[in-house]
């Protein structure tokens, strides 16, 4: 298998801010246009969402890209994939690039699944012979046979998504871009999606992966890029790449132990967290714990569309990117709900976790449906002491008190 | 380092040889990329098959849609002249009118069409590469297919009248040929400008239905008279097409050489400077929609 390679030198990109929208021209209408040019032109508000970024990916690499929201991943994603134009710089690639930034692009409601796999993977750049060679393979992993000739829109989301992402995962390209995709189905299904991704990378493709589930970042990749603010903050080992990331993830919310996201929240699809805070005991927020004491993880989050059986995933994760524990309301949620504000609350009893720090990653989904926030962290906090050993730390990520017993046999 | 003599970077020596590309941040106006739109044909045929597949099926009246919108057109206007006695060049009112709106609704149904289909196509354009001129182009081919259903009815309608064709028929594809080639660069216009500027898109169906009242449909060109009003009216190249058009099909008066000309260099430099425009715009366009 050939793979290719890429190389970049001094990109950045610039966005003129026109109405709170970011969009790359000045004007909207033709009328602003005129008045605007008879005024004598104002200089626009500009946003550098990348700056001076340059690395070279030799083939058969795969690279992990993290960052927060807003840290410009998505923008070099775009511009290694030629969907748009470095402001400044050079781009050089050698070979064909897929780029997966989303599932099911160009699928139509009204046509059937068969004549959606064809025209998406058309879209994804895929030759007619390729896909009719591929066809069976696509329709078998997406396990939807028996609704090949079903217009997609009587499809249920998790169906939809999976055929979807089945025709994604059998492009053929020497480069592969991947954003977020695995963040679709149900938990076996991203497994399944997994484990492709995993095919693809020992195949020596050359893949770029972009994603805040770092556990899925840190088993795939071996080289790991941090950006921060447009800038490259970190570019080597994918384990020192997420503990960078994770200590700056801390750096905001370790000392006071809560994250407010102001005008609107940090919003997604249909809903938006407002807040996360840590409690103690008595209700104080808290960023920092005994290791015998319960912590109470309170989120707040607006819902704007009406919801069903949405469920709520934290996952603990430490500072070298192993995740201890993931858990879910979903038992206790399976109700609609209406659009609004929420506090979800999860508490992790006492005399459970190592004296060591934690990061705090949150998602929003519907199982065997779709992702409605991806997971990512939100905040970090650190135990003193651990449970039954006083000051020393234990090695292991946790250090649960269990029950033990001596009894002469 | 290797003693390589200095120059661009070469390409991998294993076969196959890989595609390269070269990005470079830049702001002057470069050729458009032809080749890289003939790579991606396949994409082309895909979308406008798309496009022809959701309008049959969600329409209820399929195939009649594209008979419905000239026929109806057509009784309104033989209805109009019938009153006003407008002159029909010697021809039945009905196949007169009818033969005008078939070509023009080809070439304003593919302009509106190809104007409107970025903004119709963001989440293609923000999530995908591909030359993004496959997109207005593919729009066309729907408003042709229209038009080769509207044209058979054109021709049973003659057979009704007992108008029969005129030898130069076969003429026919250079006129449908030169009426896509304007829609095409006035659509590619329209759709670069309309990301660009949001009111292009709700000044064009208006300028559009003025462009018609300018155009010999409603009228043959004879009625304009001589001078700066036949000079005015050859400078819209549709009334080239329009007129060429019922010329092959009705053998009634021919356009002129220097007017077909005129038509053919406007059309020309229509759609050479919609490539380049296009071209400019496209590298960004992702940005701006």
């Amino acid at each position: 298998m050939s793979s290719g390679r890429i190389r970049t030198s001094g990109i950045a990109k610039r966005y003129q801010i026109v109405g709170n929208r970011d969009r790359a021209v000045q004007f909207n209408t033709l009328a602003e246009w005129i008045v605007k040019s008879l005024r004598g032109r104002a200089r626009p508000e500009t946003l550098w969402a990348l700056r001076d970024v340059s690395f070279e990916v030799a083939a058969g690499e795969v690279i992990g890209i993290i960052g927060h929201n807003g840290a410009g991943k998505s923008t070099l994603l775009k511009i290694i994939s030629l969907i748009t134009e470095p402001t400044r710089g050079e781009l050089e690639i050698v070979g064909r690039v897929g780029s997966l930034l989303d599932v099911g692009i160009g699928f139509h409601p009204e046509l059937s699944g068969r004549e959606n796999v064809f025209l998406n993977g058309a879209i994804l750049g895929m030759r007619r012979s390729e896909i009719t060679r591929k066809f069976d393979e696509i329709v078998a992993f997406a396990g939807t046979e028996a609704f090949l000739d079903t217009p997609v829109k009587h499809y249920s989301s998790g169906m939809y998504m999976r055929l979807a992402f089945a025709v994604a995962a059998h492009l053929d390209p020497e480069i592969l871009i991947v954003d977020e995709v695995l963040a679709v189905g149900d938990a076996a299904f991203q497994k399944k999606c997994l484990g492709k991704m995993g095919d693809v990378a020992k195949q020596g493709r050359t893949v770029l992966f972009v994603s805040h589930n770092l556990g899925a970042v840190r088993s795939l990749c071996t080289r790991g890029i941090v950006l921060s603010g447009g800038a490259m903050q970190f570019d080597g080992a994918v384990d020192e790449a997420i503990a960078r990331y994770l200590s700056s993830a801390a750096d905001r919310g370790a000392q006071d132990g809560q994250v407010t996201f102001g005008s609107g929240g940090l919003a997604f699809d249909d809903l938006a967290v407002l807040s996360v805070r840590l409690r103690n005991q008595a209700g104080e927020v808290r960023a920092l714990f005994d290791a015998m004491e319960p912590i109470a993880i309170d989120i707040e989050y607006e819902v704007t569309a009406r919801l069903r059986g949405a469920r709520t995933v934290i996952a603990l994760v430490t500072s070298e990117g192993e995740v201890a524990f993931q858990s879910t309301d979903q038992q206790t949620r399976d109700a609609e709900q209406r659009p609004g504000r929420y506090r979800t609350s999860c508490t992790i009893p006492g005399a459970l976790l190592n004296g060591r720090m934690y990061v705090v990653e949150i998602g929003f989904d519907v199982p065997s449906g779709r992702m409605l926030a991806p997971t990512r962290p939100y905040l970090s906090f650190v135990v003193a002491g651990a449970a039954d050993n006083g000051a020393a730390l234990w090695p292991g990520i946790v250090n649960p008190q269990l029950r033990w017993a001596t009894q002469p046999a | 380092m290797s003693a390589t003599p200095a120059g661009p970077p070469t390409p991998l020596a294993a076969p196959p040889p890989l595609r390269r590309v070269l990005v470079r941040a830049e702001r002057r106006w470069r050729l458009p990329n032809l080749a890289a739109v003939w790579q991606y044909r396949e994409l082309f045929w895909v979308l406008a098959l798309r496009d022809i597949r959701v309008r049959y099926k969600q329409t209820v009246l399929g195939v009649a849609w594209a008979i419905v919108q000239p026929l109806c057109a057509m009784i309104v206007f033989t209805t109009i002249s019938h009153f006003a006695r407008i002159a029909t060049d010697g021809v039945r009112p009905e196949v007169f009118y009818y033969s005008g709106l078939v070509v023009w609704l080809l070439f304003a149904n593919s302009m509106t069409s190809a104007g409107n289909s970025l903004l119709g196509s963001q989440h293609l354009i923000t999530k995908v590469y591909f030359p993004r001129l496959v997109i207005p182009a593919a729009s066309v081919v729907t408003a042709l297919l229209d038009f080769a259903i509207a044209l058979v009815v054109l021709l049973g309608m003659m057979l009704a009248y007992g108008t029969t064709p005129a030898p130069q028929i076969v003429l026919l594809p250079v006129f449908v040929g030169l009426g896509c080639a304007a829609a095409l660069g006035f659509g590619l216009w329209l759709s670069a400008l309309s990301t660009q500027f949001r009111d292009v898109r709700h000044i064009a169906p208006f300028v559009t239905q003025l462009w018609l009242f300018c155009t010999p449909v409603l009228y043959p060109s004879s009625v304009v008279g001589g001078g700066w009003k036949k000079v005015l009216l050859d400078l819209n190249p549709m009334s080239a097409v329009v007129e060429g058009f019922r010329w092959c099909v009705l053998g009634r008066s021919a356009p002129s050489l220097t007017a077909l000309l005129l038509a053919v260099a406007i059309i020309v430099v229509v759609l050479g400077s919609s490539l380049f425009y296009f071209q400019r715009v496209e590298r960004t366009l992702a940005d701006r929609i």
